[in-house]
């Protein structure tokens, strides 16, 4: 457990000195918001103000791209002979991955109460009270590290670093076709069922009923439920991926 | 710490034992039955070319891939079935710099001690001792990124010394390196093999092998094609080189063959063979009968003194 920790310290030490990716993380909220909202928004009809609608989805954008640097990060590491040298004195190879996710975490968190902030200065107006944040403050957090976990595998089976950031345009995508940034019944039938049934389009909604205090119905099961599943997979996955790494 | 001393029943072992260690990658063999001894306390130098298996040899027996076969014993613990113990006793310092570079040199030693078990004052004087000992004192608070390639090779033996291991496990530790850099790092080896550290290192160049340790291992292809003290090598090793120049093809083949394992060298496009020799008249005039006896295959020759390649061509060419 120590270990962990000492290793996610590192993790979160050298995240915040990659000045140009922490220079992204830090804008992209603030630019994803502004675009949105003020841009695309007067465009996009809803039912409610677009900001309202859009939070879950630029949080949810956010965590896809703060864990794929997660992928870069794990990579890097197994390439660089930092792994050899912590197996060499006996570090177990699941302290440096759990190290990784923790990491991964802790700056999701932080970028999503930019967001929040962002939103709020845009005139975004939630009606959670505090049960309902701290809810919707699980539900992000577990989708973060489950897709944090998915990112260690992705940066467990890329061969190099560039190939791992590739992971990238995946979990940016997802997003958009989903219910997070527009009605799902406004896209073309073909897309509909896809975007229904995603990963992201339940927990969007999940964390939308819950900051806007309206019911979440089944929607907040079926969020955890994919988050363990894809978190499992990850671990699985994970521990394979490691194991064939070091062979 | 005090655990770290009390080796106990293994107070006589060897530093480092391997029997019969083999390794294949896909079908490729690149370990076929090694055998090593290091004394306690001693330098072992693994000398040989690219490919060689000097790395694979180093990842065995510092527990980081198990052997297809064969046995390894390190600092008294067998390294496949004892890592852990193993693992307590080593460091090892890669081919590549093992450092973050978005960390400074103080904070990669430092977070080092804390993964040896060292509380946070621990490791920070630790990590004091080693900046200065290494001559690292002034760039400790900069980050690694900073670094001149002989610096990042400094800091990474430094970090292989947090905890004083038993057995020290360096591959390739001046590859890449200038002649300045790679002075001061024999300077540092030499200096913890005289604090008694048992030192395993890998190297491409001979002269390294001969400055630092007290028994080298020629590897070639996967296997051990000499062994012994830097003297001993030498002493098999002639000074001189005879470089015949043969008529034609055949007379090659012929004179390569009456030569057997002496020819060290056989171009055939250049119709040349290089053996070893005294450089002595007498010599060179029964060899020369020897193996042309009617004077119609050779062409010339020439006797230069032989080089420090000349060497490893000969030890690696069997």
């Amino acid at each position: 457990m120590s270990e962990s920790l000492i290793l996610t310290a590192r993790c979160l030490r050298l995240s915040r000195r990659q000045v140009d990716a922490l220079i992204t993380a830090l804008l992209l909220p603030v630019l994803l918001m502004v675009v949105f909202v003020v841009l695309f928004g007067g465009a996009i009809h809803t039912g409610t103000k677009y900001v309202t609608y859009v939070v879950p989805g630029v949080l949810l954008l956010c965590a896809g791209y703060s864990s794929s640097l997660t992928a870069v990060a794990v990579c890097q590491d197994m390439t660089s002979g930092c792994i050899d040298r912590l197996r060499s004195m006996n570090v177990r190879g699941a302290s440096l991955l759990v190290g990784h996710v923790a990491a991964s975490a802790a700056r999701n968190l932080a970028s999503g109460v930019l967001v929040v902030a962002v939103a709020l200065a845009l005139g975004f107006h939630p009606h959670a009270g505090v049960l309902g944040w701290l809810a919707a403050a699980g539900v992000l957090l577990a989708f973060i590290v489950a897709i944090s976990g998915l990112s260690v595998a992705i940066g467990l089976l890329a061969r190099s670093p560039e190939a791992a950031s590739g992971f990238t345009f995946l979990v940016m995508f997802l997003p958009y076709a989903s219910s997070a940034f527009v009605p799902v019944d406004t896209m073309p039938a073909w897309l509909r069922g896809f975007a229904a049934h995603q990963p992201i389009t339940p927990i969007t909604e999940t964390l939308r009923g819950l900051l806007l205090g309206t019911p979440v119905g089944s929607n907040a099961w079926v969020a955890l439920i994919w988050c363990a599943g894809i978190l499992a997979v990850s671990i699985v996955a994970a521990g394979a991926l490691f194991a064939r790494r070091i062979a | 710490m005090a655990e770290e001393h009390s080796v106990g029943a293994n107070e006589n072992a060897l530093a480092l034992e391997a029997t019969g260690l083999e390794m294949s990658y896909g079908g490729v063999r690149v370990l076929s039955g090694i055998d090593l001894q290091m004394p306690r306390g001693s330098v072992l130098a693994m000398l040989g070319p690219n490919g060689a298996g000097k790395t694979t040899t180093v990842r065995i027996l510092s527990t980081l891939i198990r052997a297809d076969a064969g046995r390894a014993r390190v600092a008294g613990f067998d390294v496949a079935t004892e890592r852990e113990h193993v693992r307590r006793r080593i460091s090892l310092t890669g081919q590549y710099a093992a450092v973050d570079e978005l960390q400074t040199g103080d904070e990669n030693l430092r977070m080092i001690g804390r993964l040896r078990g060292f509380d946070r004052s621990q490791s920070a004087r630790r990590a004091g001792e080693l900046l200065e000992r290494f001559d690292l004192l002034e760039a400790g608070g900069r980050r690694v990124a900073t670094y001149s390639g002989g610096m990042r090779r400094r800091l990474d033996l430094a970090m292989s010394l947090v905890s004083e291991p038993a057995v020290l496990f360096l591959d390739e530790p001046t590859t890449g390196l200038d002649p300045r850099s790679r002075q001061t790092m024999w300077l540092l080896v030499a200096e913890l093999a005289q604090r008694g550290v048992s030192v395993f290192l890998t190297t491409q160049y001979l002269e390294e092998a001969d400055r630092l340790a007290d028994q080298i291992v020629v590897l070639d292809r996967g296997a051990i094609v000499a062994q012994g003290t830097a003297a001993e090598l030498k002493r098999r090793v002639a000074e001189q080189r005879l470089v015949l120049r043969l008529v034609n093809p055949d007379a090659l083949a012929d004179v390569a063959w009456a030569l057997g394992d002496r020819a060290i060298e056989v171009d055939r496009g250049e119709l040349t063979i290089v053996a070893p020799c005294d450089g002595g008249a007498r010599e060179v005039r029964a060899l020369l009968d020897e193996i042309d006896p009617d004077r119609s295959a050779i062409d010339d020759f020439a006797v230069r003194n032989a080089t420090l390649d000349d060497v490893f061509m000969e030890l690696t060419n069997v």
